[in-house]
């Protein structure tokens, strides 16, 4: 691993993506070959969801294979997007009544770009403070002049937790690009597919786990799934494969391993969060077949990451002292 | 490649962008034929909705109605009505010697599909209103045209009215089975079971 380290910056992410796409291909072959089987028509749902977590994958993959090539400016871009997208289906299912139109314009039009361009240009002291402050006191603003007081309160938390984990968690992906970190400058890219391996791999080693162990569940009225067990199989999945990446990053192996679990951790926690969402909005997954909207599920996949984003983002600005 | 086409794959883009404008076929597939769609209509962005939602080959020969006297008073209303939407023009004000459906009729017997909205106005309430006798005099002279109703969700939370930006919400549109006139079937019947056939789209959707 240590000669790996020595490779210079391109060979190293060809490196990754090789395997990346490597890994992709082996999976797909393998879904090609057991996709002839026959199967009750639970088994064939069950089916149906792998094969679009597959594409999903796929997706991702190419787009952050699109980000390295076109730099940070188009990989912010890109992030924006994700969190324009994620938003949208967070609001959709939220039912928000016409009191709340200016202040989900301003969250759509003016703090969602705002964000995004305050991380292109690394203004990080803004960064941090732009929403939790300025914006939380500006949402409930507008949506007073809606004129409707009726579950004021209620409303207002709604939109302002969307912006929270839709823009705000979701921002810090692309500001890794742009830490200065020591020894590391133009590796930024590095950081972010070191947190989405780390949290996607967490997300389907709990997943997998959770399916073999059947044990009792944490909570059973919010996720059948989610065990104790489960989640720390996930969480060490991840700080593996994060110790096994270390030489793209700029830790040493057990610090690498301690900020894989760390993403993992509350990656697969911000999963479970969304769970409790999904079951009070009355639908099973954000983009089932059941929702009205025909949203996308987006959302689905991306909530773990804006969990461990800010919480990732933080840890890495303390291990280097800043 | 034209202005006008131009100017309207930006508007199903972004239609796209603001609503996601999905398509849910479930009684009929898209499909190049003549037809009528009928839908419930809550906001200005209703026939943009249907519109985006539609195969893009369908587009071109699936046409609006537009109130002549707003949709003709400047003349980028006119341009995009015209020239993007290729829409059917009719006068709100009744003269008594001009039928206010022969402009439909006139669309349909060149074969055009049309999008109508029978309530004849938008409503604000979860359930359309009563709809209004021209579906069924269109269905009574054009017997072989099929009628597909439209069930348009969540869009009045995109632009409720009197806002001018939309909101990014979400919005599908469900197109349901086909429906005709039936032998000896009076205007009332007919009107009371078109309405039932996009109300039942709610719950499909």
């Amino acid at each position: 691993m240590g000669s790996l380290r020595a490779l210079g910056v391109t060979q190293q992410v060809a490196l990754l993506f090789v395997v990346l796409f490597g890994l992709l291909m082996l999976v797909t072959i393998v879904s090609i070959s057991r996709s002839l089987r026959d199967r009750t028509p639970a088994q064939q749902e069950l089916w149906q969801g792998y094969l679009r977590d597959l594409r999903a994958a796929w997706i991702a993959a190419v787009l952050f294979w699109i980000a390295w090539i076109a730099g940070a400016i188009v990989s912010t871009l890109l992030f924006a997007i994700v969190s324009f997208v994620a938003l949208r289906e967070f609001v959709t299912l939220t039912h928000t009544v016409r009191g709340d139109h200016r202040a989900l314009l301003l969250a759509f039009f003016v703090v969602l770009p705002l964000q995004y361009l305050i991380v292109a240009t690394e203004f990080f002291d803004l960064f941090t403070v732009f929403i939790p402050v300025y914006v939380f006191l500006a949402i409930p603003v507008l949506s007073a002049f809606g004129n409707d007081p009726k579950r004021f309160l209620e409303r207002t938390a709604k939109i302002q937790w969307g912006v929270m984990v839709c823009v705000y968690g979701m921002s810090h992906a692309p500001a890794l690009l742009l830490l200065d970190l020591p020894r590391y400058e133009g590796r930024g890219a590095f950081l972010v597919l070191y947190l989405v391996l780390v949290v996607a791999t967490a997300q389907i080693a709990q997943e997998v786990a959770s399916r073999r162990l059947r044990r009792r569940p944490v909570a059973r009225a919010i996720s059948r799934t989610f065990s104790w067990r489960a989640w720390a199989i996930g969480a060490v999945s991840a700080a593996l494969v994060g110790a096994l990446l270390y030489w793209a990053t700029p830790f040493k192996p057990i610090p690498a391993l301690v900020m894989g679990l760390i993403a993992g951790g509350s990656g697969t926690f911000g999963a479970f969060v969304m769970q409790a969402l999904k079951r009070d909005a009355g639908v099973h997954t954000w983009g089932g077949r059941m929702s009205v909207t025909g949203a996308v599920g987006l959302l689905d996949r991306v909530a773990g990451l804006c969990f461990a984003a800010p919480v990732f983002f933080h840890s890495v600005r303390w291990y280097f002292g800043f | 490649v034209k202005l006008p086409e131009v100017a309207g794959l930006f508007l199903a883009f972004l239609a796209r962008l603001i609503t996601g404008a999905q398509g849910h076929w479930h009684g009929c597939p898209p499909k190049a034929e003549q037809r009528i769609y009928f839908a419930n209509h809550q906001s200005h962005f209703d026939w943009v909705l249907i519109w985006a939602a539609l195969p893009h080959e369908l587009r071109a020969v699936t046409r609006p109605i537009a109130a002549r006297d707003y949709w003709t008073a400047t003349p980028l209303r006119h341009w995009i009505t015209r020239e993007i939407f290729n829409s059917v023009y009719v006068s709100r004000q009744r003269s008594d010697d001009e039928d206010p459906l022969e402009p439909l009729m006139d669309a349909l017997r060149s074969g055009d599909s049309l999008v109508i909205f029978p309530e004849g106005t938008r409503g604000n309430k979860p359930e359309p209103a009563q709809f209004k006798a021209g579906l069924y005099h269109l269905a009574e002279a054009f017997a072989g045209v099929p009628l597909i109703p439209c069930w348009i969700a969540n869009v009045q939370r995109v632009m409720p009215k009197g806002e001018v930006v939309p909101v990014p919400i979400l919005c599908s549109v469900t197109f349901g089975a086909p429906l005709a006139l039936e032998g000896g079937e009076d205007k009332r019947a007919f009107l009371a079971r078109a309405r039932a056939a996009v109300l039942a789209l709610r719950e499909v959707a």
